[in-house]
């Protein structure tokens, strides 16, 4: 065990699994030479040379494509957009075909990339560069979404990510990079997808958070327990797809309340799918109508101020469990 | 004359030209007959969604893919019955496809615009205009990568050309240095969209904006297509990086079944009937005394049985099952 911020756990996840597998190899804007956005690929330019971290143009459509055609070829390719708003610009690679060539091809073909992106608001950075699209990605059938909440979940699923034969998107909040955590040393310390990991046990309410929100529904437990002297159990997703839509409920009957926290825009967000389905499977068990705390229905404004209201808080997440006991 | 694997063996350059030939002829007149078969079944009903047919560009898929060899890989649009026929898939499997049934390439889950076969390197049927252009990039760069001899060739047409993906690949291509060949399949609409309407240059120019050698060829004549992929594919192999081919062609039918063919005369359709690949090859054959009348008449009788038996297999192939519904959307992992 070491302590690390999220953005060296994923440095480190990258780097194991180039050493492990010669088929790796990195794609991205300023990936090399710059040493990514977010400085999680630094210094493996200089390790591996630039065939295997490539520098490429700024060019989503293309560069995505290239990832998928490459691991069609053979190669376990790993694409960084540098943030999941440029996504927009080549999501037609990652719907029409990363998702779509097994099914299509009647499973002869199938696309093993794995496509990192930097997701979230929150750092006054405008409308444009502020989604939260994790429940967007979920929704296609054919993708599988990660969403880590720490270091030690970032290098475990993103190291299980380059083992997987199916194109992975992999969201890692921006506002985590720098967050700290221990992170097993392990070379082969890997995260199975959909195993949700229950971060604090609780009686009175479930929270269920992904990526960012699993800490303003930690935030939100520790007000709950200080100030109303309310038990509430943790959950995070960790993966969109597949869901361990299993232990949401098992909490669920148990607590017999569940709050969603999440970024995303509420209306028609991952939200309403967890929702539903914790009513489909415990109805009988609910005291209170599933409630979710998200994103305010707007384009993300710049001002701080009405950035922050735009966000959930855990103040909003206390008030939501208030109002359903 | 010869019989047998006419629709499946790759040229090789020791093959005799007279052999070669006959199979380009064979090849046409497979893809045509095939294509004029899947039309008639379309109004029957017994093929569904979205049809193009390729009647009129036949040389551009049977020269230019007779020039790969196995390894080289192949990737396309949704016109796409053509080339799979001409990379030696059995016709009766691209049939059953087309009937949506277990026999089919991708067992009913794909149709007409999804053709994929893996153990004939062909990685579909794309049906996003452009959208499979840079996953040829890809492709290319992965064999580019692992040391490979393989060629990797994109069919695309100019419809795609005002696309975005376009540009990126044929970018990334060159200043990778991959190996692809570009085939452009210029038929002259982009739907019903006449390409002076579309596109501000001559395509092939566009190419050598990006530093790709390109060459216009002229697409009704199988032979002269052949020849310049074969050059094409000698470019790419020795790791001089990406080659581009524009082949001048034009299809007689509407874009797709649904198409009223406002946008053209009919006489312009004659007119380009009067270059057909078909009839100029076989006049050649003629000519050239590689082929009599009586041999040319046994081919097209071959190729009538073989469609016919095409179209049985695929009728009497089952339906998928509905229990099979959720079956490849994902590749199983080997540890879970």
């Amino acid at each position: 065990m070491a302590e690390m911020r999220m953005r060296d756990a994923l440095h480190d996840a990258l780097r194991e699994e180039m050493l492990r597998d010669e088929r790796v190899f990195l794609m991205g804007e300023d990936i090399g030479g710059y040493g990514g956005s977010y400085a999680v690929t630094r210094g493996l330019q200089t390790e591996f040379g630039p065939e295997r971290v490539r520098d490429t143009p700024i060019a989503e459509s293309g560069i995505l494509g290239a990832g998928i055609g490459a691991a069609l070829g053979g190669l376990r390719p790993m694409v960084e957009i540098m943030t999941i708003n440029f996504s927009f610009v080549g999501i037609d690679q990652i719907i029409n075909n990363a998702s779509k060539f097994s099914y299509m091809s009647g499973g002869q073909f199938n696309v093993p990339i794995v496509i990192r992106m930097a997701s979230g608001g929150g750092s006054q950075l405008g409308a444009t560069h502020s989604h939260s699209l994790e429940g967007m990605y979920a929704h296609f059938p054919g993708l599988k979404v990660v969403c880590p909440s720490n270091a030690a979940d970032a290098k475990g699923l993103l190291k299980r990510a380059f083992r997987d034969e199916n194109p992975v998107i992999f969201i890692e909040h921006a506002a985590l990079y720098g967050t700290k955590g221990e992170v097993p040393d392990d070379p082969d310390f890997l995260i199975e997808f959909g195993k949700a990991s229950v971060l604090q046990e609780g009686t009175d309410v479930t929270v269920i958070g992904y990526s960012g929100s699993v800490h303003q529904a930690i935030r939100a437990a520790k007000l709950l327990e200080e100030q109303e002297e309310l038990s509430a159990e943790v959950i995070d997703l960790r993966t969109l797809r597949p869901l361990d839509i299993e232990t949401v409920v098992q909490s669920v009957k148990k607590t017999n309340r569940a709050v969603i926290v999440e970024d995303d825009w509420r209306f028609g967000g991952f939200g309403a799918e967890l929702s539903a389905q914790i009513m489909e499977r415990a109805f009988d068990w609910l005291d209170a109508p599933v409630a979710r705390v998200s994103g305010k229905d707007v384009p993300m404004p710049y001002n701080r101020n009405l950035e922050f209201a735009a966000l959930p808080s855990e103040e909003d997440v206390v008030e939501a469990v208030l109002a359903m006991l | 004359m010869k019989t047998e694997t006419l629709t499946s063996a790759p040229a090789t350059s020791s093959e005799p030209k007279d052999e070669q030939f006959e199979r380009f002829l064979y090849q046409m007149l497979l893809i045509r007959r095939f294509e004029e078969r899947t039309g008639e079944m379309y109004t029957k009903g017994k093929v569904r969604g979205f049809l193009h047919l390729y009647i009129g560009e036949e040389a551009c898929a049977v020269g230019s893919i007779s020039a790969l060899r196995p390894q080289d890989k192949l990737i396309t649009h949704y016109r796409d019955h053509g080339h799979a026929i001409a990379r030696g898939i059995a016709p009766q499997r691209i049939m059953a496809e087309l009937f949506g049934r277990v026999d089919g390439t991708s067992k009913g889950r794909g149709g007409s615009m999804h053709i994929f076969d893996k153990q004939a390197n062909f990685y579909g049927g794309h049906a996003i205009v452009g959208g499979h252009m840079p996953v040829a990039v890809g492709l290319g760069l992965a064999a580019k990568m692992q040391g490979q001899d393989s060629v990797t060739m994109c069919v695309f047409g100019d419809g795609g050309v005002a696309e975005g993906e376009f540009h990126e690949s044929l970018n990334l291509s060159s200043l990778w240095k991959t190996p692809n060949i570009w085939f452009l399949e210029n038929n002259g609409y982009g739907m019903g969209l006449p390409l002076a309407k579309s596109v501000a240059n001559e395509i092939y120019r566009l190419a050598e904006a990006y530093r790709i050698p390109s060459v216009r060829v002229d697409g009704m004549d199988v032979v002269g297509v052949h020849e310049v992929t074969e050059k094409a594919l000698e470019h790419c192999r020795t790791g001089e990086g990406p080659y581009f081919i524009e082949a001048m062609t034009y299809r007689y039918r509407g874009h797709s079944m649904a198409d009223a063919e406002l946008y053209r005369q009919k006489s312009e359709v004659e007119e380009f009937r009067k270059r057909d690949p078909i009839e100029r090859l076989k006049a050649r054959m003629l000519q050239e005394d590689m082929i009599t009348d009586r041999d040319y008449d046994e081919l097209v009788a071959r190729v009538e049985e073989e469609v016919a038996q095409a179209i049985q297999f695929a009728d009497a192939s089952a339906q998928p099952g509905l229990d099979t519904l959720y079956d490849g959307i994902y590749k199983e992992n080997a540890n879970g």
